[in-house]
Protein backbone atom coordinates (compact mmCIF):
# COMPACT_ATOMS: atom_id res chain seq x y z
CA UNK A 1 0.00 0.00 0.00
CA UNK A 2 0.53 3.81 -0.50
CA UNK A 3 1.77 5.74 2.72
CA UNK A 4 1.45 9.05 0.31
CA UNK A 5 0.35 8.82 -3.17
CA UNK A 6 0.30 12.55 -4.55
CA UNK A 7 -1.70 13.53 -8.22
CA UNK A 8 -1.38 16.35 -10.35
CA UNK A 9 -0.53 18.71 -6.87
CA UNK A 10 -0.68 22.22 -8.40
CA UNK A 11 -0.55 24.90 -5.71
CA UNK A 12 -0.44 28.66 -6.76
CA UNK A 13 -0.32 31.30 -4.11
CA UNK A 14 -2.79 34.75 -3.79
CA UNK A 15 0.24 36.51 -4.98
CA UNK A 16 0.57 34.70 -8.41
CA UNK A 17 3.20 32.22 -7.14
CA UNK A 18 2.70 28.77 -8.39
CA UNK A 19 4.83 26.37 -6.25
CA UNK A 20 3.87 23.31 -7.45
CA UNK A 21 2.91 22.95 -10.78
CA UNK A 22 1.11 19.23 -11.04
CA UNK A 23 3.30 17.04 -8.55
CA UNK A 24 3.23 13.25 -9.19
CA UNK A 25 4.56 11.21 -5.79
CA UNK A 26 4.50 8.07 -4.41
CA UNK A 27 6.26 7.01 -1.29
CA UNK A 28 5.29 3.39 -0.06
CA UNK A 29 4.35 1.55 3.28
CA UNK A 30 7.61 0.91 5.41
CA UNK A 31 9.88 3.21 3.43
CA UNK A 32 12.37 5.99 4.39
CA UNK A 33 11.92 8.88 1.80
CA UNK A 34 14.04 11.65 1.36
CA UNK A 35 12.45 14.70 -0.51
CA UNK A 36 15.23 17.34 -1.48
CA UNK A 37 15.34 20.00 -3.01
CA UNK A 38 16.82 23.71 -2.97
CA UNK A 39 15.24 26.76 -1.04
CA UNK A 40 12.01 27.46 -2.53
CA UNK A 41 11.60 24.47 -4.59
CA UNK A 42 8.20 23.31 -3.05
CA UNK A 43 9.11 20.87 -0.25
CA UNK A 44 7.33 22.67 2.46
CA UNK A 45 4.18 23.42 0.19
CA UNK A 46 4.06 19.56 -0.50
CA UNK A 47 4.57 18.72 3.48
CA UNK A 48 2.02 21.63 4.39
CA UNK A 49 -0.60 20.52 1.71
CA UNK A 50 -0.28 16.65 3.06
CA UNK A 51 -0.88 17.80 6.23
CA UNK A 52 -3.34 20.26 5.65
CA UNK A 53 -1.55 23.17 6.39
CA UNK A 54 -2.21 24.47 3.17
CA UNK A 55 -4.99 24.31 0.55
CA UNK A 56 -3.84 23.06 -2.40
CA UNK A 57 -5.02 24.65 -5.85
CA UNK A 58 -5.38 21.22 -7.30
CA UNK A 59 -4.87 17.51 -7.81
CA UNK A 60 -5.32 14.90 -5.10
CA UNK A 61 -3.71 13.59 -2.14
CA UNK A 62 -4.17 10.27 -0.16
CA UNK A 63 -3.02 9.07 3.63
CA UNK A 64 -2.87 4.85 3.15
CA UNK A 65 -5.68 5.53 0.80
CA UNK A 66 -7.52 7.90 3.14
CA UNK A 67 -8.33 10.67 0.06
CA UNK A 68 -8.02 14.44 1.55
CA UNK A 69 -10.56 15.47 0.13
CA UNK A 70 -13.04 12.76 0.92
CA UNK A 71 -11.69 11.52 4.36
CA UNK A 72 -9.69 14.04 5.32
CA UNK A 73 -9.98 12.97 9.69
CA UNK A 74 -8.95 9.39 8.92
CA UNK A 75 -6.08 10.76 6.63
CA UNK A 76 -4.65 13.20 9.61
CA UNK A 77 -4.37 10.69 12.13
CA UNK A 78 -2.23 8.21 10.05
CA UNK A 79 0.45 11.77 10.04
CA UNK A 80 2.71 12.99 12.57
CA UNK A 81 4.63 16.18 11.46
CA UNK A 82 7.85 17.52 12.69
CA UNK A 83 7.50 21.49 11.09
CA UNK A 84 10.58 23.42 9.53
CA UNK A 85 9.92 26.30 11.92
CA UNK A 86 9.35 26.10 15.52
CA UNK A 87 5.75 25.95 16.21
CA UNK A 88 5.69 25.19 20.19
CA UNK A 89 3.72 27.21 22.97
CA UNK A 90 6.48 28.90 24.68
CA UNK A 91 4.79 29.09 27.62
CA UNK A 92 3.86 25.37 28.41
CA UNK A 93 6.09 22.50 29.51
CA UNK A 94 7.20 19.90 27.07
CA UNK A 95 4.57 17.22 28.58
CA UNK A 96 1.70 19.55 28.62
CA UNK A 97 2.41 20.11 24.96
CA UNK A 98 2.56 16.41 24.39
CA UNK A 99 0.20 15.08 26.52
CA UNK A 100 -2.73 17.36 25.05
CA UNK A 101 -1.53 17.23 21.29
CA UNK A 102 -2.34 13.61 22.22
CA UNK A 103 -5.76 14.93 23.30
CA UNK A 104 -6.17 16.56 19.75
CA UNK A 105 -6.05 13.15 18.73
CA UNK A 106 -8.26 11.68 20.83
CA UNK A 107 -5.85 9.89 23.45
CA UNK A 108 -7.32 9.59 26.77
CA UNK A 109 -4.94 11.30 29.43
CA UNK A 110 -3.77 8.42 31.15
CA UNK A 111 -2.40 6.64 28.00
CA UNK A 112 -1.31 10.10 26.33
CA UNK A 113 1.04 10.92 30.31
CA UNK A 114 2.68 7.23 29.64
CA UNK A 115 3.37 7.83 25.91
CA UNK A 116 4.55 11.44 26.62
CA UNK A 117 7.01 9.84 28.99
CA UNK A 118 7.81 7.24 26.32
CA UNK A 119 8.67 9.51 24.53
CA UNK A 120 10.10 12.31 26.10
CA UNK A 121 12.78 9.77 27.81
CA UNK A 122 13.84 8.51 24.24
CA UNK A 123 14.45 12.00 23.41
CA UNK A 124 16.10 12.83 26.43
CA UNK A 125 13.64 15.05 27.43
CA UNK A 126 11.86 13.44 30.56
CA UNK A 127 14.66 15.69 32.81
CA UNK A 128 12.96 19.05 31.34
CA UNK A 129 9.41 17.85 31.19
CA UNK A 130 8.61 20.69 33.47
CA UNK A 131 10.41 23.12 32.48
CA UNK A 132 8.97 25.97 30.40
CA UNK A 133 9.33 25.61 27.00
CA UNK A 134 10.84 28.91 26.07
CA UNK A 135 13.72 27.99 28.30
CA UNK A 136 15.12 25.09 26.24
CA UNK A 137 18.08 24.90 24.08
CA UNK A 138 17.04 24.86 20.06
CA UNK A 139 17.96 21.20 19.94
CA UNK A 140 15.72 20.21 22.35
CA UNK A 141 12.86 22.27 20.84
CA UNK A 142 13.59 20.38 17.96
CA UNK A 143 13.29 17.08 19.67
CA UNK A 144 10.37 17.96 21.61
CA UNK A 145 8.66 18.40 18.44
CA UNK A 146 9.69 14.89 17.16
CA UNK A 147 7.82 13.67 20.38
CA UNK A 148 5.23 15.77 19.79
CA UNK A 149 4.80 14.37 16.59
CA UNK A 150 5.61 10.76 17.73
CA UNK A 151 2.48 10.64 20.75
CA UNK A 152 -0.24 9.35 18.89
CA UNK A 153 2.34 6.70 17.07
CA UNK A 154 1.27 7.75 13.67
CA UNK A 155 1.64 5.31 10.55
CA UNK A 156 3.75 7.90 8.64
CA UNK A 157 5.99 10.69 10.26
CA UNK A 158 7.30 13.55 8.18
CA UNK A 159 9.53 15.62 9.30
CA UNK A 160 10.71 18.83 7.53
CA UNK A 161 14.49 19.57 8.28
CA UNK A 162 14.37 18.20 11.93
CA UNK A 163 18.27 18.05 11.96
CA UNK A 164 18.83 22.12 11.20
CA UNK A 165 20.80 23.93 13.89
CA UNK A 166 21.10 20.50 15.84
CA UNK A 167 24.96 19.73 17.13
CA UNK A 168 26.40 16.45 15.61
CA UNK A 169 26.23 14.57 18.18
CA UNK A 170 22.85 15.09 19.23
CA UNK A 171 22.05 14.59 15.18
CA UNK A 172 23.16 11.07 15.48
CA UNK A 173 21.17 10.45 18.23
CA UNK A 174 18.35 11.35 16.46
CA UNK A 175 19.54 9.59 13.23
CA UNK A 176 19.60 6.47 14.95
CA UNK A 177 16.60 6.98 17.00
CA UNK A 178 15.05 7.62 13.67
CA UNK A 179 16.45 4.34 11.72
CA UNK A 180 14.53 2.51 15.26
CA UNK A 181 11.43 4.23 13.93
CA UNK A 182 11.38 2.96 10.91
CA UNK A 183 12.65 -0.33 11.46
CA UNK A 184 9.71 -0.83 13.85
CA UNK A 185 7.27 -0.47 10.87
CA UNK A 186 6.98 3.67 10.63
CA UNK A 187 6.96 5.43 7.11
CA UNK A 188 9.27 8.26 7.51
CA UNK A 189 9.57 10.85 5.08
CA UNK A 190 12.65 13.40 5.42
CA UNK A 191 13.59 16.82 3.93
CA UNK A 192 16.72 17.81 4.74
CA UNK A 193 19.25 19.99 3.69
CA UNK A 194 22.18 17.85 4.97
CA UNK A 195 22.59 15.80 1.94
CA UNK A 196 24.53 13.23 3.59
CA UNK A 197 21.75 12.74 6.19
CA UNK A 198 19.59 11.75 3.40
CA UNK A 199 22.35 9.35 1.76
CA UNK A 200 22.96 7.50 5.17
CA UNK A 201 19.29 7.43 6.16
CA UNK A 202 16.52 7.03 3.20
CA UNK A 203 15.76 3.94 0.44
CA UNK A 204 14.45 6.33 -1.89
CA UNK A 205 14.41 9.87 -2.78
CA UNK A 206 12.85 12.42 -4.76
CA UNK A 207 14.03 16.05 -5.53
CA UNK A 208 11.85 18.55 -5.92
CA UNK A 209 12.95 22.13 -8.20
CA UNK A 210 10.94 24.57 -9.08
CA UNK A 211 7.59 22.84 -8.46
CA UNK A 212 8.51 19.63 -10.48
CA UNK A 213 9.98 16.22 -9.53
CA UNK A 214 13.47 16.67 -10.93
CA UNK A 215 14.16 13.06 -9.93
CA UNK A 216 12.74 9.99 -8.13
CA UNK A 217 13.71 6.81 -7.41
CA UNK A 218 15.96 4.19 -5.35
CA UNK A 219 18.33 6.07 -3.57
CA UNK A 220 21.10 3.15 -4.79
CA UNK A 221 19.88 3.73 -8.20
CA UNK A 222 20.12 7.46 -8.00
CA UNK A 223 23.50 7.24 -6.68
CA UNK A 224 24.81 4.82 -9.80
CA UNK A 225 23.61 7.57 -12.30
CA UNK A 226 26.54 9.70 -11.18
CA UNK A 227 28.94 9.04 -14.01
CA UNK A 228 31.79 10.87 -12.99
CA UNK A 229 33.18 12.01 -8.70
CA UNK A 230 35.47 14.68 -8.07
CA UNK A 231 38.32 13.75 -5.57
CA UNK A 232 40.37 16.18 -3.75
CA UNK A 233 43.88 14.62 -3.51
CA UNK A 234 46.38 15.43 -0.58
CA UNK A 235 50.02 15.67 -1.81
CA UNK A 236 53.21 14.89 0.69
CA UNK A 237 55.66 17.43 -1.94
CA UNK A 238 55.08 20.60 -3.29
CA UNK A 239 54.42 20.67 -6.93
CA UNK A 240 53.97 23.72 -9.66
CA UNK A 241 53.05 21.59 -12.42
CA UNK A 242 49.98 19.79 -12.95
CA UNK A 243 50.95 16.30 -13.90
CA UNK A 244 49.52 15.06 -17.09
CA UNK A 245 47.73 11.49 -16.92
CA UNK A 246 45.43 10.80 -19.91
CA UNK A 247 41.98 9.86 -19.22
CA UNK A 248 41.69 11.95 -16.00
CA UNK A 249 40.55 15.32 -15.23
CA UNK A 250 43.57 16.53 -13.15
CA UNK A 251 43.37 20.28 -11.31
CA UNK A 252 45.89 22.15 -8.87
CA UNK A 253 44.40 23.65 -6.15
CA UNK A 254 47.42 24.43 -4.38
CA UNK A 255 50.61 23.31 -4.40
CA UNK A 256 49.85 20.45 -1.98
CA UNK A 257 46.65 19.85 -3.24
CA UNK A 258 45.17 18.25 -6.62
CA UNK A 259 41.78 17.89 -7.91
CA UNK A 260 40.88 15.23 -10.12
CA UNK A 261 37.32 14.06 -12.23
CA UNK A 262 36.92 10.43 -12.51
CA UNK A 263 34.41 8.93 -14.53
CA UNK A 264 32.67 5.52 -13.58
CA UNK A 265 34.71 3.83 -16.61
CA UNK A 266 38.19 4.79 -14.90
CA UNK A 267 39.56 2.95 -11.87
CA UNK A 268 41.81 4.89 -9.21
CA UNK A 269 44.39 2.36 -8.75
CA UNK A 270 45.48 3.21 -12.40
CA UNK A 271 45.32 6.79 -11.80
CA UNK A 272 47.43 6.32 -8.15
CA UNK A 273 49.83 4.08 -10.55
CA UNK A 274 50.66 6.67 -13.29
CA UNK A 275 51.21 9.18 -10.42
CA UNK A 276 53.41 7.27 -8.72
CA UNK A 277 55.16 6.96 -11.92
CA UNK A 278 55.63 10.25 -12.24
CA UNK A 279 57.02 10.83 -8.92
CA UNK A 280 53.78 11.93 -7.22
CA UNK A 281 52.48 10.86 -3.88
CA UNK A 282 49.29 11.18 -2.60
CA UNK A 283 48.92 10.77 1.36
CA UNK A 284 44.76 11.42 1.33
CA UNK A 285 41.81 11.14 -0.51
CA UNK A 286 38.12 12.72 -0.04
CA UNK A 287 35.48 13.22 -2.55
CA UNK A 288 34.99 16.56 -3.27
CA UNK A 289 31.58 16.56 -2.05
CA UNK A 290 28.91 14.37 -0.84
CA UNK A 291 27.80 12.07 -4.17
CA UNK A 292 24.23 12.78 -3.14
CA UNK A 293 25.11 16.46 -3.13
CA UNK A 294 26.87 15.63 -6.50
CA UNK A 295 23.83 14.42 -8.31
CA UNK A 296 21.11 16.76 -6.66
CA UNK A 297 23.89 20.06 -7.75
CA UNK A 298 23.75 18.16 -11.44
CA UNK A 299 19.69 17.87 -11.29
CA UNK A 300 19.07 21.43 -10.05
CA UNK A 301 21.32 22.94 -12.37
CA UNK A 302 19.73 21.21 -15.34
CA UNK A 303 16.40 21.60 -14.50
CA UNK A 304 17.46 25.52 -14.08
CA UNK A 305 18.67 25.51 -17.16
CA UNK A 306 15.19 23.62 -18.79
CA UNK A 307 13.28 26.47 -17.52
CA UNK B 1 -20.89 8.82 13.16
CA UNK B 2 -19.05 5.74 14.68
CA UNK B 3 -18.50 5.50 18.35
CA UNK B 4 -14.08 6.18 17.67
CA UNK B 5 -14.95 9.56 16.21
CA UNK B 6 -17.41 10.55 18.79
CA UNK B 7 -14.60 9.49 21.54
CA UNK B 8 -11.91 11.52 19.52
CA UNK B 9 -13.82 14.66 19.27
CA UNK B 10 -14.98 14.64 22.73
CA UNK B 11 -11.52 13.87 24.09
CA UNK B 12 -10.60 16.53 21.64
CA UNK B 13 -12.61 19.41 23.05
CA UNK B 14 -12.07 18.55 26.50
CA UNK B 15 -7.87 18.93 25.72
CA UNK B 16 -8.94 22.47 23.99
CA UNK B 17 -11.08 23.53 26.54
CA UNK B 18 -8.33 22.28 29.58
CA UNK B 19 -5.53 24.38 27.75
CA UNK B 20 -7.47 26.97 27.68
CA UNK B 21 -8.48 27.09 31.64
CA UNK B 22 -5.28 26.07 32.20
CA UNK B 23 -4.13 29.80 30.29
CA UNK B 24 -6.80 31.67 32.19
CA UNK B 25 -5.54 30.46 35.77
CA UNK B 26 -2.06 30.42 34.48
CA UNK B 27 -1.89 34.54 33.96
CA UNK B 28 -4.87 34.90 36.31
CA UNK B 29 -3.66 38.61 36.83
CA UNK B 30 -4.99 38.90 33.21
CA UNK B 31 -7.42 37.57 33.11
CA UNK B 32 -9.48 37.47 36.19
CA UNK B 33 -7.93 40.31 38.20
CA UNK B 34 -8.82 43.39 36.15
CA UNK B 35 -12.10 42.77 35.90
CA UNK B 36 -12.95 42.37 39.24
CA UNK B 37 -10.93 45.15 40.34
CA UNK B 38 -13.25 47.18 37.68
CA UNK B 39 -16.25 46.25 38.89
CA UNK B 40 -15.43 47.07 42.08
CA UNK B 41 -14.58 50.55 41.02
CA UNK B 42 -17.43 50.92 39.27
CA UNK B 43 -19.43 50.17 42.27
CA UNK B 44 -17.90 52.78 44.80
CA UNK B 45 -17.93 55.47 42.17
CA UNK B 46 -21.35 55.04 40.29
CA UNK B 47 -23.14 52.54 42.72
CA UNK B 48 -22.12 53.79 46.28
CA UNK B 49 -21.05 57.76 45.63
CA UNK B 50 -22.90 58.91 42.58
CA UNK B 51 -25.77 56.41 43.00
CA UNK B 52 -27.37 57.87 46.32
CA UNK B 53 -27.41 60.95 44.28
CA UNK B 54 -29.83 58.84 41.50
CA UNK B 55 -31.71 57.25 43.98
CA UNK B 56 -33.65 55.16 41.89
CA UNK B 57 -33.61 53.66 38.13
CA UNK B 58 -36.90 52.14 36.99
CA UNK B 59 -38.11 51.44 40.16
CA UNK B 60 -35.36 49.87 41.88
CA UNK B 61 -32.44 51.29 44.26
CA UNK B 62 -29.51 52.30 41.54
CA UNK B 63 -26.76 49.92 42.64
CA UNK B 64 -29.32 47.21 42.24
CA UNK B 65 -30.11 48.17 38.81
CA UNK B 66 -26.51 48.82 37.67
CA UNK B 67 -25.29 45.17 38.70
CA UNK B 68 -26.61 42.83 36.22
CA UNK B 69 -25.01 45.16 33.34
CA UNK B 70 -21.73 45.12 35.25
CA UNK B 71 -22.01 41.55 35.08
CA UNK B 72 -22.61 41.07 31.94
CA UNK B 73 -19.98 43.86 30.82
CA UNK B 74 -17.31 41.56 32.79
CA UNK B 75 -19.24 38.06 30.62
CA UNK B 76 -18.60 40.03 27.69
CA UNK B 77 -15.44 41.46 27.70
CA UNK B 78 -13.77 38.40 28.75
CA UNK B 79 -15.23 35.40 26.63
CA UNK B 80 -14.56 37.71 23.85
CA UNK B 81 -10.90 38.52 24.92
CA UNK B 82 -9.93 34.90 25.98
CA UNK B 83 -10.84 33.68 22.59
CA UNK B 84 -9.47 36.59 20.45
CA UNK B 85 -6.12 36.48 21.93
CA UNK B 86 -5.77 32.99 22.74
CA UNK B 87 -6.58 31.90 19.09
CA UNK B 88 -4.27 34.39 17.55
CA UNK B 89 -1.79 33.89 19.74
CA UNK B 90 -1.89 30.57 18.89
CA UNK B 91 -1.68 31.58 15.65
CA UNK B 92 1.29 34.20 15.81
CA UNK B 93 3.30 31.40 17.71
CA UNK B 94 2.07 28.77 15.20
CA UNK B 95 1.15 26.28 17.69
CA UNK B 96 -2.12 26.38 16.57
CA UNK B 97 -1.12 23.81 14.26
CA UNK B 98 -0.74 21.45 16.51
CA UNK B 99 -4.83 21.02 16.82
CA UNK B 100 -4.52 22.22 12.79
CA UNK B 101 -2.62 18.83 12.04
CA UNK B 102 -5.02 17.01 13.58
CA UNK B 103 -8.30 14.87 13.15
CA UNK B 104 -10.36 17.65 14.96
CA UNK B 105 -13.59 18.68 12.75
CA UNK B 106 -13.06 22.72 12.36
CA UNK B 107 -16.34 22.90 15.19
CA UNK B 108 -14.91 21.04 17.71
CA UNK B 109 -11.82 23.17 17.22
CA UNK B 110 -14.52 26.17 17.15
CA UNK B 111 -16.42 24.14 20.46
CA UNK B 112 -12.96 24.19 22.37
CA UNK B 113 -11.49 27.82 22.10
CA UNK B 114 -15.69 29.30 22.89
CA UNK B 115 -16.06 26.66 25.84
CA UNK B 116 -12.68 28.11 27.09
CA UNK B 117 -14.00 31.56 26.57
CA UNK B 118 -16.93 30.98 28.13
CA UNK B 119 -15.42 29.59 30.90
CA UNK B 120 -13.36 32.67 31.62
CA UNK B 121 -16.62 34.85 30.68
CA UNK B 122 -18.46 32.85 33.80
CA UNK B 123 -15.46 33.14 36.02
CA UNK B 124 -15.20 37.02 35.82
CA UNK B 125 -18.67 37.14 35.95
CA UNK B 126 -18.75 35.17 39.18
CA UNK B 127 -16.21 37.48 40.71
CA UNK B 128 -17.98 40.29 39.63
CA UNK B 129 -21.12 38.74 41.36
CA UNK B 130 -19.63 38.11 44.56
CA UNK B 131 -18.36 41.72 44.40
CA UNK B 132 -21.84 42.98 43.45
CA UNK B 133 -22.93 41.44 46.78
CA UNK B 134 -20.85 43.31 49.22
CA UNK B 135 -22.24 46.32 47.98
CA UNK B 136 -26.36 45.79 47.00
CA UNK B 137 -28.81 42.59 47.45
CA UNK B 138 -29.73 40.74 44.26
CA UNK B 139 -32.95 39.13 43.80
CA UNK B 140 -33.32 36.12 41.77
CA UNK B 141 -36.48 37.12 39.56
CA UNK B 142 -35.94 33.76 37.42
CA UNK B 143 -33.00 31.21 37.82
CA UNK B 144 -33.49 29.54 34.18
CA UNK B 145 -33.38 33.16 32.38
CA UNK B 146 -30.69 34.44 33.93
CA UNK B 147 -28.30 31.67 33.42
CA UNK B 148 -29.46 31.59 29.95
CA UNK B 149 -28.90 34.97 29.07
CA UNK B 150 -25.34 34.83 30.54
CA UNK B 151 -24.13 31.55 28.84
CA UNK B 152 -25.60 33.15 25.80
CA UNK B 153 -24.25 36.25 25.74
CA UNK B 154 -20.98 34.54 26.56
CA UNK B 155 -21.13 32.24 23.59
CA UNK B 156 -22.34 35.52 21.61
CA UNK B 157 -18.84 36.99 22.63
CA UNK B 158 -16.44 34.31 22.61
CA UNK B 159 -17.39 33.59 18.91
CA UNK B 160 -17.11 36.85 18.09
CA UNK B 161 -14.04 37.00 19.59
CA UNK B 162 -12.84 33.98 17.87
CA UNK B 163 -13.62 35.36 14.26
CA UNK B 164 -11.39 38.19 15.50
CA UNK B 165 -8.55 36.08 16.18
CA UNK B 166 -9.44 34.14 12.48
CA UNK B 167 -8.91 37.97 10.73
CA UNK B 168 -6.29 39.25 12.98
CA UNK B 169 -2.55 39.93 11.70
CA UNK B 170 -0.85 41.56 14.75
CA UNK B 171 -2.05 42.55 18.27
CA UNK B 172 -3.19 45.41 17.44
CA UNK B 173 -6.07 44.34 15.34
CA UNK B 174 -6.77 41.96 18.49
CA UNK B 175 -7.55 44.96 20.34
CA UNK B 176 -9.28 47.42 18.05
CA UNK B 177 -12.47 45.87 18.15
CA UNK B 178 -12.81 45.59 21.73
CA UNK B 179 -11.72 49.71 21.86
CA UNK B 180 -13.43 51.01 19.35
CA UNK B 181 -16.97 48.63 18.94
CA UNK B 182 -17.13 46.37 21.63
CA UNK B 183 -17.23 49.23 25.00
CA UNK B 184 -19.32 51.73 23.48
CA UNK B 185 -21.68 48.48 22.75
CA UNK B 186 -21.68 48.00 25.73
CA UNK B 187 -21.65 51.26 27.69
CA UNK B 188 -24.94 52.02 25.27
CA UNK B 189 -25.96 49.06 26.01
CA UNK B 190 -28.48 49.92 29.30
CA UNK B 191 -25.39 48.86 31.56
CA UNK B 192 -26.24 52.49 33.68
CA UNK B 193 -29.43 53.42 32.59
CA UNK B 194 -33.27 52.48 31.41
CA UNK B 195 -32.95 53.67 27.50
CA UNK B 196 -36.69 55.04 29.24
CA UNK B 197 -34.63 58.18 29.95
CA UNK B 198 -33.78 58.33 26.46
CA UNK B 199 -35.02 60.59 23.25
CA UNK B 200 -37.22 58.79 21.01
CA UNK B 201 -34.49 58.72 18.30
CA UNK B 202 -31.71 57.54 20.36
CA UNK B 203 -34.37 54.93 22.24
CA UNK B 204 -34.84 53.50 18.67
CA UNK B 205 -31.58 53.51 17.98
CA UNK B 206 -30.48 51.66 21.50
CA UNK B 207 -32.97 48.89 20.05
CA UNK B 208 -30.20 48.14 17.35
CA UNK B 209 -28.07 47.40 19.79
CA UNK B 210 -27.79 43.60 20.26
CA UNK B 211 -25.68 44.07 24.08
CA UNK B 212 -28.98 46.04 24.91
CA UNK B 213 -31.04 42.55 24.40
CA UNK B 214 -28.67 41.33 26.57
CA UNK B 215 -28.31 43.18 29.41
CA UNK B 216 -31.94 43.61 29.56
CA UNK B 217 -32.24 39.69 29.32
CA UNK B 218 -30.20 39.19 31.81
CA UNK B 219 -31.41 41.97 34.26
CA UNK B 220 -34.75 40.57 33.86
CA UNK B 221 -33.81 37.37 35.19
CA UNK B 222 -32.68 38.81 38.41
CA UNK B 223 -35.22 42.12 39.11
CA UNK B 224 -38.14 41.02 37.09
CA UNK B 225 -37.70 44.26 34.81
CA UNK B 226 -35.87 45.04 31.24
CA UNK B 227 -36.57 47.47 28.45
CA UNK B 228 -37.06 45.29 25.99
CA UNK B 229 -39.13 42.19 25.16
CA UNK B 230 -37.66 39.19 26.92
CA UNK B 231 -39.04 36.76 24.19
CA UNK B 232 -37.59 39.03 21.61
CA UNK B 233 -34.24 39.35 23.45
CA UNK B 234 -33.49 35.38 23.46
CA UNK B 235 -34.78 35.28 20.06
CA UNK B 236 -31.92 38.03 19.16
CA UNK B 237 -29.14 36.02 20.77
CA UNK B 238 -30.19 32.58 19.74
CA UNK B 239 -30.03 33.88 16.49
CA UNK B 240 -26.91 35.70 16.57
CA UNK B 241 -24.84 32.84 18.00
CA UNK B 242 -26.27 31.04 15.26
CA UNK B 243 -25.05 33.42 12.95
CA UNK B 244 -21.70 33.87 14.27
CA UNK B 245 -21.35 30.00 15.11
CA UNK B 246 -21.77 29.61 10.60
CA UNK B 247 -19.87 32.37 9.43
CA UNK B 248 -16.74 30.63 12.22
CA UNK B 249 -17.05 27.54 10.43
CA UNK B 250 -16.89 29.05 6.96
CA UNK B 251 -13.72 31.21 7.70
CA UNK B 252 -12.46 27.58 9.32
CA UNK B 253 -13.24 26.02 6.19
CA UNK B 254 -11.89 28.27 3.57
CA UNK B 255 -9.00 28.74 6.50
CA UNK B 256 -8.65 32.53 6.36
CA UNK B 257 -5.72 33.57 8.21
CA UNK B 258 -4.08 30.63 8.61
CA UNK B 259 -3.73 28.70 5.52
CA UNK B 260 -3.46 31.94 2.81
Amino acid sequence: MEALAVRGLVKRYKNGVEALKGVDLDVHEGDFFALLGPNGAGKSTLIGICTSLVTKTAGSVSVFGHDLDSDLEAAKACIGVVPQELNLNQFETPETIVVNQAGFYGIPRRVARERAEKYLTKLSLWDKRNKMTRTLSGGMKRRLMIARALVHEPRLLILDEPTAGVDIEIRRSMWEFLRELNAAGTTIILTTHYLEEAESLCRNIAIIDRGRIAESDRMDRLLLKLHTESFVLSLRETTSVVPSVPGYDLRLLDPHTLEVEVSKDRDLNDLFARLSADGVHVITMRNKVNRLEEIFMRLVDKSGAAA
Amino acid sequence: MSAGFASVRWIGFQTIVMREFGRILRIWGQTIVPSAVTAALYFVIFGSLIGRRIGQMDGVDYMQYIAPGLIMMAVITNAYANVSSSFFGAKFQRFLEEISVSPQPNWVIIAGYVGGGVLRGLLVGLAVTVISLIFTHLPIHHLFLTLAAVLLTAVIFSLAGFINGVFAKNFDQVNWIPTFILTPLTYFGGVFYSINLLPDWARALSFANPVLHMVNAFRYGFLGRADVHVGFAFAIMTLSALVLFVIALWLMKRGTGMRD
